[in-house]
């Protein structure tokens, strides 16, 4: 495995770890995979990890008293011990595990919302939201009359904070994201959190495309619950966290009911397990929690520290690479620093249509993603139909970068020659 | 492996650079109706003249990639001055042809549909699409608004 136990992080190493990066190969030519914001991929350690579990232990987690059914629970609670120390949680019981960040946000709206929002309050929201965290406050908006606020943009799109007192003014929720999956923005979750408890609104942030890049320490992020998904951290699909202050979780009801989430069932009602458990209904994704405690054990070999300091140089080079190549043909959304993005980087290319770029790039093997990113208000905002993204995480070196800007300059070619 | 030739034939790009009948209808005496492909966010309007079971004239605005917006250039041309029930045929013509690859993903070797590729006219060029299944839906975005534009008057 890759371990520098350095803050320098060596990206040819660390790819070595991934088996479809070294393997797969698209029309002959070695995957050059710029997607992670979508979803990563999975080193070895991982798969490993969920095939043990598969080959020698699996059984249904906190039911069996036989030895294998009580190793799959060890493994799977050590999983979310290993979660806990990787946000810098105070306990596990603050570590509840769901399908995706989706889910978790349904969960937030569903539970918390529900049992606190009635007709007329406000939720703050901004421009810049997944559709994760817009979709379900809008369900819950339509079923309890609430009000939606947004936070603007500012024109390199970050936001726009010069109202935020007045939009939470009487506010009962803000729900923000701490890095814009399209723009790759940070935003000062700090300052908001702090504005959304003056303001005493509830802090809900919407972590998916952070922690995966970003050490995390949620108690100095100030927010009330945070959400992430599994997949997008080197982990497998169908498993997501949240995470939530421990009194906060404890006096939410219940999201989904059935087993495991139970403490007793009678005829006339039934007594919620406790925390994590109260939030796990039915079986949970075993192998996936567990791989996903392989994913977090892989990130800390690394070392977030190296992973972080390793995003900012990449997306560095790639902003000054393809501004100096393409000059004014191509547009980077989101702000120019790196130190105040993520790797994410969304682009419009003089008139061409991302679905036209991202076909002649599947050309070049360089996987990107084209379309709205699950974030049409914000591509409303920007003023364009699409845009073609592409994604860094810590398998990617200098070398996609420069790929992709061949790609990019073939593409020219093939339209506009 | 189908190269980008077969995508992007020379005359998809001709009208991908020089849509033809681009622009609006005054609403009424045209009938407007407007398709999305949910997948990428591409938009199209389509405004039908349509008087005595005749397709008088057609505009197309909104936005897309290649693919969608030479389509429905293409369309545009091979659908004005014909009959509703040209069109009609017209349209199940198109759509058998962009069928054919489903039918042979799923091990039939036999087109799914028989269609006259001659009636196509330029629309032909648009059969290599069939080998890029993610572009299937671009290219049928303004023929499925226009078939429910044609629903509406006739409703």
């Amino acid at each position: 495995m890759a371990m520098t136990g350095t803050d320098r992080l060596d990206a040819a190493a660390v790819k070595r770890d991934f088996p479809l990066l070294l393997k797969a190969e698209l029309h002959g030519r070695p995957i050059v995979y710029l997607d992670s914001a979508a979803t990563s991929q999975k080193p070895r350690a991982v798969l490993d990890a969920m095939d043990r579990y598969y080959e020698s232990v699996n059984a249904n987690v906190h039911r069996g008293v036989y030895q294998i059914a009580e190793e799959a629970t060890n493994q799977m609670e050590r999983a979310r011990e290993a979660v806990r120390a990787f946000i810098g949680a105070e306990t596990a019981r603050e570590v509840v595990f769901t399908k995706n960040a989706t889910e978790s946000l349904n969960l937030v709206a569903q539970s918390w919302g529900r049992a606190n929002l009635s007709p007329g309050d406000a939720v703050v929201l901004t421009h810049m939201e997944h559709h994760a965290n817009i979709v379900p406050w809008q369900m819950l908006a339509a079923e309890r009359d609430l009000e939606l606020r947004w936070i603007p943009l500012d024109a390199e799109g970050r936001l726009d904070l010069t109202d935020l007192d007045r939009l939470l003014d009487g506010a009962r929720v803000l729900a923000v994201t701490a890095m814009s999956n399209v723009l790759g923005t940070i935003t000062p979750v700090q300052q908001l959190t702090a504005a959304a408890h003056d303001a005493g609104a509830l802090a809900v942030v919407d972590a998916c495309q952070y922690v995966p890049h970003v050490p995390t320490d949620v108690g100095s992020m100030g927010a009330d619950l945070i959400a992430f998904s599994g997949h997008k951290m080197c982990g497998p699909t169908g498993v997501g966290v949240l995470w939530g202050r421990e009194e906060l979780l404890e006096a939410m009801p219940p999201f989904l009911g059935g087993g495991e989430m139970i403490r007793d069932v009678r005829l006339d009602g039934f007594t919620p397990n406790e925390l994590p458990w109260k939030f796990e209904a039915g079986t949970p994704p075993i192998a996936e929690i567990i791989g996903l405690g392989a994913a977090v054990a892989y990130l800390q070999g690394i070392g977030m520290v190296a992973v972080r300091r390793h995003e900012i140089e990449l997306t560095g080079y790639a902003l000054r690479t393809l501004t100096e190549r393409f000059g004014d043909d191509i547009t980077i959304h989101g702000p120019p620093d790196p130190h105040e993005r993520g790797g994410v980087l969304s682009f419009s290319f003089r008139d061409l249509h991302p679905h036209d770029i991202s076909q002649v790039l599947d050309q070049h093997a360089v996987c990107v993603r084209a379309g709205h990113h699950c974030a049409k208000p914000l591509m409303r905002v920007l003023g364009v139909g699409a845009t073609a993204r592409a994604s860094l995480y810590l398998y990617n070196d200098e070398a996609d970068v420069d790929a992709l800007a061949d790609a990019l300059a073939s593409a020219a070619d093939f339209f506009l020659a | 492996m189908p190269g980008l030739e077969d995508l992007y034939r020379e005359i998809i790009l001709d009208h991908y650079r020089n849509p033809r009948n681009r622009g609006e209808l005054p609403v009424p005496p045209a009938h407007r109706v407007e398709g999305y492909n949910p997948l990428c966010g591409d938009e199209i309007v389509v405004y039908l003249d349509v008087r005595d079971g005749v397709v008088e004239d057609i505009r197309i605005s909104g936005q897309g990639c290649s693919i969608s917006q030479s389509a429905a250039s293409m369309m545009s041309s091979a659908v004005k001055g014909r009959s509703v029930d040209q069109v009609r045929e017209l349209s199940r013509a198109f759509k058998a042809m962009m069928s054919i690859h489903e039918s042979s993903l799923e091990g039939d070797a036999e087109p799914a549909a028989e269609f006259d590729e001659a009636a196509l006219g330029d629309l032909a060029a648009l059969r290599g699409v069939v080998k890029f299944p993610v572009r299937i839906k671009c290219a049928t975005l303004a023929w499925n608004t226009l078939a429910q534009g044609l629903d509406e008057l006739d409703a």
